[in-house]
């Protein structure tokens, strides 16, 4: 009997059946939900015979169009998961008063709060930000594909084995409880034994290792790979901060690896980093973990201010104003993303000294961002703005950030910062700048661009009402959280007492609402688009008389993306060929290099699934196995020597042939 | 790289010489990355070390009334442990050397010298390891310990890494010779063998040599 537990316990760890929690009518509803849409997809590409083109075209694909697209529909589908833990707090908020405990208890609430952090940062904003970098970055320099074609893959899939384990926590175990940072002493062992924190831990830690690679190839990419001609200056501005995007990435994400390693050493092996005695240091963790988390969010929002340039240039027919400047603007901010790290806890009493400097320097980052406003204001004065559902997004970042950025700016102040630390106030602020900036970037990227990925625009009517569902809701939603912060109101809260307050949140849940709709609207759009992609369609590769080199290729672009690598002379490269009438070549096309499919980087991937999976439940003999097998499956894939293939000349003249005749009829 | 403007477009055309030319009529390789590629990667694990130095300044003198580097560490056993860990890397350099000069078989020995090297120092890290935890002084005694521990324990878990790679390299360079890709890996190996070179003389000087510091 016992040798039976025993035996138990050492295959499932400390998976048991009480742990599939069966119990939670929310959960197991979700489950019910979740299992129905898995096995119609599962379902729908069986009966339809898809498996084979799903393996061969995208997920082997090393193509950086293909895997730019996977990213853009991760992102989506995760932002679902983070909108419905959003709107189930703002209920909760709006119901739980008095003697009504609302219907999440504290236990599943706590979960949820921490669940929409780590999601929308992780698995939402980083795959979109990845998956329009990886798309866009290539075909602005005029590069065949990224410098490193495998690690692409296996960036990716490393990235959907973080999302996987965190969609588990749900259906097995359970989530953190800790916030988004899981800060120590309560995210140690002591405090929290179960395992929330470490699907938290190795989701964070295998997805991270996808992002830190990503960022070392666009790196690499940018510097190496740019067309002839293409000096640093005359890149485009989106170029530009995904550039500095990805060295922030090289340089941020090591520290949270590291700090998130020295967290499972606390909770695996028992040392004393963050814990409360034998001389650990809790204030260690949140120093290191700000060190990533501050450059996080200029990692995040870099990009956004890339294609809001890049926009507000094409749809005000413009060259964009103070080019120059905006790059040093963007560099300026780079640098000094890592010297403010300390004002996301000024109340841990380092001091006046420590605390002014902080603060100093992050109210100096607000200038080369307003540097980026006035240039984008000047790029508008005068041109001939077309109201494109882009633009639309753009202008409405401008307002939305600029409110967000002073109130950015007051919370910089330490007084200030002292009475409104922990509050709403502070969840207003960064939904402020995350959404209005990150998230309305982010949709402008995807409006704009998407009739080169897929060859027809999306419908303007629901991407309108997407915009306006998603600006007034967003107003409405988090304008009553900064009244409540400044009332005293603190965050994570999930029950109060004050029925005077109820009416704010009430206020707050219906823009939840409104977002919701807004949500739905671009779901609706992407739908009703594919159904009119006909009359969308996009027949000259340049929909929006853009001024960049990947307007020059057709929509979408063929997989080795230019027939002949560009040369450039101009900043607005594309532009300028435009302007000089160029001609496309039409003859003397030549074999082209291209990387091959590999299916290394969703094996690999996988394992590391199973090995998280296995040290999150302590299955010690599986997590041997797999930490083995992949280090085996690694080094098989390194005895792989033939990596490339030669596109013929017969498919290229093909390929550009078919492009001609498409243009003599529409054009 | 095909630098030089074309005379003549593929289209017969003839530019004009005012006229700028928008492509490259030939083919186009861009800059191989690898290299700059893998100083970069280095250049992030650097930070991991960074980061667990930095931690160990801010706890290493944290004993919690245990042991003290003072006590614990034995510093002609550190002596020696260094001593390999440098001598691989010279032995590393003659590999390298080497191979520029197509020697295949040298290649192979200063590789496999180099690889018993530090599998020596890791013998004796193992060693100073279970040593110290027999003692009692276990990474769980204090957080001092704790970031003793984790800080060498990293480094010698990347050496293990290196040798793992080393040994894999070998068999690729026996079945390929020194092909191109082979060397550009060996090249990568040899950045990452004398990083971590690198890296061990801070943790000799910092945390050794000042633990034993009073």
């Amino acid at each position: 009997m016992t040798d039976q537990t025993d035996l138990t316990q050492l295959i499932f760890g400390r998976l048991t059946l009480e742990s599939i929690p069966y119990h939670e009518p929310i959960l197991v509803v979700t489950f019910i939900v979740v299992a129905i849409g898995g096995i119609l997809v599962l379902g729908g590409i069986t009966y339809f015979g898809k498996w084979g083109y799903l393996w061969r075209e995208w997920f082997t694909s090393i193509d950086h169009k293909r895997i730019g697209i996977m990213y853009i529909i991760l992102g989506i589908i995760m932002l679902l998961r983070g909108f419905s833990d959003a709107i189930m707090m703002r209920a909760q908020q709006a119901i739980a008063f008095g003697d009504s405990a609302g219907y999440l208890p504290p236990h599943h609430y706590d979960q949820i709060f921490t669940a929409h952090g780590v999601i929308m940062i992780f698995f939402v904003a980083m795959p979109l930000v990845t998956g329009l970098m990886n798309y866009i970055v290539p075909l602005q320099i005029g590069a065949r594909d990224v410098a490193f074609p495998f690690l692409n893959n296996f960036s990716f899939w490393m990235t959907a084995s973080g999302v996987v384990l965190v969609m588990l926590s749900l259906f097995i175990g359970e989530f953190a409880r800790t916030g988004w940072l899981a800060y120590p002493p309560l995210s140690g062992i002591a405090h929290s034994p179960d395992v929330g924190v470490d699907y938290y831990i190795w989701a964070l830690q295998i997805a991270g290792v996808g992002t830190l690679l990503s960022g070392v190839n666009l790196l690499v990419t940018i510097v190496k790979m740019r067309a002839p001609g293409m000096t640093m200056m005359r890149m485009p501005i989106f170029t530009w901060t995904a550039l500095c995007t990805n060295v922030l990435i090289v340089a941020a994400f090591p520290v949270l690896t590291a700090v998130l390693a020295l967290l499972t050493m606390d909770r695996y092996v028992g040392t004393n980093f963050f814990t409360a005695d034998f001389g650990g240091n809790a204030m260690m963790y949140v120093n290191l973990i700000w060190i990533w988390g501050h450059p996080e969010v200029y990692i995040l929002i870099l990009p956004a201010f890339g294609v809001f340039s890049e926009v507000v240039a094409t749809f005000c027919r413009k060259r964009l104003f103070g080019y120059a400047s905006m790059v040093y603007a963007t560099v300026v901010i780079t640098v000094l993303s890592y010297l403010v790290w300390l004002h996301h806890f000024f109340t841990m009493g380092s001091g006046a000294s420590v605390n002014s400097f902080f603060g100093i320097t992050t109210m100096i980052i607000s200038i080369p961002t307003g540097a980026k406003i006035f240039n984008w204001l000047f790029t508008m004065y005068r041109g001939r703005i077309r109201f494109e559902v882009p633009m639309l997004w753009t202008m409405g970042f401008m307002v939305t950030f600029v409110i967000g950025g002073m109130t950015g700016v007051l919370l910089a102040v330490p007084p200030a910062d002292f009475v409104l630390h922990n509050s709403l106030f502070l969840i207003a602020h960064f939904h402020n700048v995350i959404i209005g900036g990150v998230l309305f970037g982010l949709m402008a990227g995807i409006t704009y661009w998407f009739p080169k990925a897929f060859g027809y625009k999306l419908d303007p009517f629901w991407g309108k009402c997407s915009f306006w569902f998603w600006l007034v809701g967003f107003y409405i939603a988090f304008m009553p959280l900064y009244a409540l912060g400044l009332m005293g109101v603190t965050r994570r809260v999930n029950h109060f007492d004050d029925a005077s307050l109820q009416i704010w949140f009430q206020v707050a849940a219906f823009g939840a609402f409104l977002i919701a709709l807004g949500i739905a609207s671009f779901l609706i759009q992407l739908v009703v688009s594919y159904r009119r992609r006909e009359s969308l369609r996009d027949f000259t590769g340049d929909p929006w008389d853009g001024r960049t080199l990947e307007w020059s290729t057709s929509s979408p672009p063929p997989n080795y993306n230019f027939a002949f690598t560009p040369r450039i002379h101009d900043q607005d490269a594309w532009w300028q060929m435009k302007q000089h009438g160029y001609q496309r070549p039409q003859q003397g096309f030549i074999p082209i290099h291209m990387p091959k499919n590999t299916w290394a980087g969703i094996v690999l991937a996988g394992i590391s699934l199973v090995m998280g999976f296995a040290l999150i439940w302590h299955m010690w003999p599986l997590a041997i196995l797999s930490f083995v097998s992949l280090i085996v499956v690694a080094i098989v894939h390194t005895f792989n020597y033939k990596r490339d293939y030669y596109v013929p000349a017969e498919d290229v003249v093909q390929t550009e042939a078919a492009r001609t005749r498409l243009l003599e009829q529409h054009v | 790289m095909s630098d030089t403007l074309a005379p003549t477009l593929p289209g017969g055309a003839t530019p004009s010489s005012t006229e700028p030319v928008f492509y490259v009529a030939g083919e186009h390789h861009p800059k191989n990355g690898t290299l700059l590629g893998f100083w970069v990667y280095l250049m992030s694990d650097c930070l991991i070390f960074a980061c667990l130095f930095a931690t160990y300044g801010v706890l290493g003198r944290n004993y919690a009334a245990g042991p003290s580097g003072a006590d614990l560490f034995d510093l002609p056993l550190v002596a020696a442990n260094t001593t390999l860990l440098l001598l691989s890397s010279i032995t590393y350099g003659f590999a390298m050397l080497e191979m520029r000069n197509q020697r295949v078989g040298m290649v192979q020995l200063w590789l496999a010298i180099t690889g018993i090297l530090g599998l020596g120092f890791l013998s004796l890290e193992i060693y100073e390891f279970t040593h110290m935890i027999a003692e009692g002084a276990g990474p769980q005694r204090s957080a001092f310990l704790s970031s003793f521990f984790t800080l060498v324990g990293t480094h010698g878990l990347h050496v293990t890494f290196g040798i793992i790679w080393l040994v894999t390299l070998m068999a690729q360079v026996r079945h390929h010779g020194l092909i191109a890709e082979n060397r550009r890996r060996l090249m990568c190996l040899s950045l990452f063998w004398h990083f971590l070179d690198l890296i061990w003389i801070g943790v000799f000087t910092f945390v050794y040599l000042m633990g034993v510091l009073p």
